[in-house]
């Protein structure tokens, strides 16, 4: 067992890394893509709001797997072509931009309208009343799901295995497969996650003590 | 400076103001009046446009309010507004609070934003509460700080709703006291109230509104002391005898 960890810790820790690097571009690009979807939701412009409605949910509806190979095997067909990495990152982006999307909504409609009223009161117009006084409750509000969401993102980076990113899980899987160590491989690749998670775990819960209730 | 038209506005079959008219003159404090329902805080939200009306005309200083983002634009940026329930925006400092619309709005240069907003809240008497959060204060030093803000825009009129309505009893005084020297100092106001003291005491004028119209509308001594009409007899009599 000693020697197999001693084995295996370099690749894994390779691993490790790429699953670090996509969680990291994947969490960027839906924070982007969610913020946009959640402002358009909140737009009060009917064309807006819908389309914004109708993709939000589409891509809930599919899973996270299914928008992967479409990324990385539909695309090509159309001249897009994408490393494996890239389109890991493109898949779970849009995927978890829906996720994120739900948590900066609900942080936007938390904000009391009486908030709204004072800014437009001062003649604050939409955009500066959206920057000044709205995200930066809403995202107070948003930070204890959205750092739940990022816990999720880490796990799921995992199906990138599927589409050959040779992140943590793909590498335990080819160990696994070409030495049998099945146990050892399998345990360390847990407990790899685990490294991962419990610091964003511990993350998550300060930020639910301290911004938790909208003050 | 501020002249309502006969404005109607219903809210789906519910008519809430029917035909309202009244003029406001520059340096003029007028007191709205009236039960709850009365359509009295409506016709105060529909001045710098938070409310729409269906017919009628508001004029602001020659700007009428309407949808036109512009003039909206113009009225809110000259007529301020102090709410019931402070809407102090609660993750600014109290002094960002004051800079808030003269630095993003009025495009004021930052010194001079924080110089007079300073020079404001010693006005009102939290000076030593400027790094202070809202939700450290309390409710009576909120809405002086919302009073505060209300000016810092330098606003020729500001419209006040039920400001000291959400406030502990023993708090009321202190928000009073500061608009009292606001009235003493010329200020164009438009308060809807329940104080009736502070309504005699420094209004020039009292507006008693009732089912979404003016019943009355006169000297505010007049008003509160020798009514016309049997329903703002009524009303004053609940309301300084509620037993």
């Amino acid at each position: 067992m000693m020697q197999d960890i001693q084995e295996f810790t370099p690749i894994l820790l390779q691993g490790a890394w790429i699953t670090i690097q996509i969680t990291l571009a994947a969490l960027l690009l839906s924070t982007f893509l969610g913020l946009g979807w959640a402002l358009l939701r909140t737009s009060g412009v009917t064309v807006f709001m819908l389309s914004a409605k109708v993709f939000v949910n589409a891509i809930r509806g599919v899973p996270i797997l299914v928008i992967l190979f479409y990324v990385y095997f539909v695309l090509p067909d159309i001249s897009i072509q994408l490393s494996a990495f890239q389109a890991g990152t493109i898949g779970l982006g849009i995927a978890y931009s829906a996720y994120m999307s739900e948590v900066f909504r609900a942080g936007i409609e938390a904000v009391d309208g009486g908030q709204v009223e004072a800014a437009q009161s001062l003649g604050m117009r939409k955009w500066l009343i959206m920057r000044r006084v709205i995200l930066p409750q809403a995202f107070k509000v948003s930070l204890p799901p959205y750092g739940n969401n990022l816990i999720m993102l880490l796990k799921d980076s995992s199906q990138t295995s599927a589409i050959t990113v040779a992140e943590l899980a793909m590498q335990s899987k080819l160990i696994a497969s070409s030495t049998f160590k099945n146990l050892s491989v399998y345990s360390m690749s847990a407990v790899g996650y685990l490294l991962l998670s419990i610091p964003l775990i511990i993350l998550v819960g300060h930020l639910e003590r301290k911004f938790g209730k909208l003050k | 400076m501020i002249k309502i038209h006969n404005i109607h506005k219903s809210f789906g079959e519910n008519e809430v103001l029917k035909g309202i008219s009244i003029n406001i003159q520059p340096g003029e404090v007028v007191c709205i009046i009236g039960p709850s329902g009365s359509g009295k805080s409506t016709i105060l939200r529909c001045i710098n446009g938070l409310e729409s009306y269906d017919k009628g005309n508001i004029l602001v200083d020659g700007h009428k309010v309407d949808r036109n983002e512009n003039d909206i634009h113009w009225i809110r940026t000259h007529v301020s507004m102090v709410f019931q329930r402070f809407n102090l925006f609660p993750h600014r400092t109290v002094l960002e609070n004051v800079t808030e619309g003269p630095i993003y709005v009025k495009k004021e240069a930052h010194p001079t934003a924080v110089d007079h907003a300073r020079q404001l809240l010693n006005q009102v008497g939290l000076a030593h509460k400027e790094t202070s959060y809202p939700p450290q204060l309390s409710g009576g030093q909120q809405q002086r700080v919302a009073i505060a803000r209300a000016l810092a825009m330098k606003p020729r009129a500001i419209l006040f709703d039920e400001p000291t309505s959400a406030l502990d009893p023993e708090l009321v005084g202190d928000v009073l006291t500061v608009m009292r020297q606001l009235a003493d100092a010329g200020m164009t106001m438009v308060v809807v109230t329940h104080e009736m003291g502070f309504a005699k005491e420094v209004a020039d004028r009292v507006v008693f509104m009732d089912k979404g119209v003016v019943v009355e509308d006169g000297p505010a001594r007049q008003v509160i002391e020798a009514p016309q009409q049997e329903r703002t007899k009524e009303f004053l009599k609940r309301v300084s005898s509620p037993l």
